[in-house]
């Protein structure tokens, strides 16, 4: 869990380096952690000879955080949708939907092997905003 | 910072006082193995006191809910209480905040049990 933990200090203080307030930082940093965490229990599935990655970058415009895992690749049309009724019992489920809720993008990359993970939060207004 | 779980008795109700963050890993280990252990030895009605729960990620969420269902297997009850603000947007999100009995105040707590 050291390698989650070191994700969201991370996320954190990219977060709040780029002048989020406190929720925003919250919920990019939380949003990592749960990326991270996917990317540790389901995409290596907690093998300690597999690693996962990690990047973060401010572009000006948007803040980019991109993690990978080296496991067998996950398929996001297969999560289950947490909110559904038949699911709200579930113990599991919830963090993409967590990191669909917090950011503004959130894509999925298969990498033969493994999963990378590409989330973004805007820094501005989309233009189609205004 | 890690969970803290102080354990007391009010009026035939278990309240257990956590503290810190209910993440993957200790928080959520310790939040389980608390639960069960009070409902093998036969309590019935436990108070998850959570106004001093910082934090609380989709495996801490997972936990809470695997309690509820743990304990209403087995005529049990778990309630929550005092949630602060970032749980309660969390279980509105999630939309477990219609799975939970949720209180505000001690007294309204304990009382709702009986």
């Amino acid at each position: 869990m050291e390698s989650v933990a070191e994700v969201e200090a991370a996320a954190q203080k990219l977060a709040a380096e780029a002048g989020l307030d406190e929720d925003e930082c919250f919920h990019v940093s939380m949003a990592a952690r749960e990326a991270a965490v996917n990317a540790v229990l389901h995409g290596n599935e907690y093998d300690p000879a597999k690693q996962i990655s990690a990047t973060f970058e401010n572009t000006g415009a948007a803040l980019v955080i991109a993690i990978a895992d080296q496991g067998k690749g996950l398929d996001p049309a297969t999560i289950p949708d947490p909110l559904a009724q038949e699911n709200l019992l579930r113990g599991s489920g919830r963090g993409i939907f967590l990191i669909r809720s917090f950011m503004d993008e959130v894509h999925f990359r298969q990498l033969h092997p493994g999963t990378e993970l590409t989330i973004v939060k805007q820094l501005a207004p989309a233009e189609n905003e205004t | 910072m890690a969970l803290t779980i102080a354990s007391r008795e009010v009026d035939g109700v278990t309240v257990l006082d956590l503290g810190g963050r209910i993440t993957l890993g200790e928080g959520s280990v310790q939040l389980r193995d608390a639960i069960r252990s009070l409902i093998s030895k036969g309590k019935k009605s436990i108070l998850l006191n959570m106004g001093n729960v910082n934090y609380i990620d989709s495996s801490g969420l997972g936990e809470l809910v695997s309690a509820f269902t743990t304990a209403k297997n087995q005529q049990a009850e778990v309630k929550l209480l005092s949630l602060t603000k970032k749980v309660h947007d969390l279980l509105q999100l999630t939309k477990l905040y219609t799975v939970f009995d949720i209180q505000d105040d001690e007294a309204g707590a304990i009382a709702s049990f009986k």
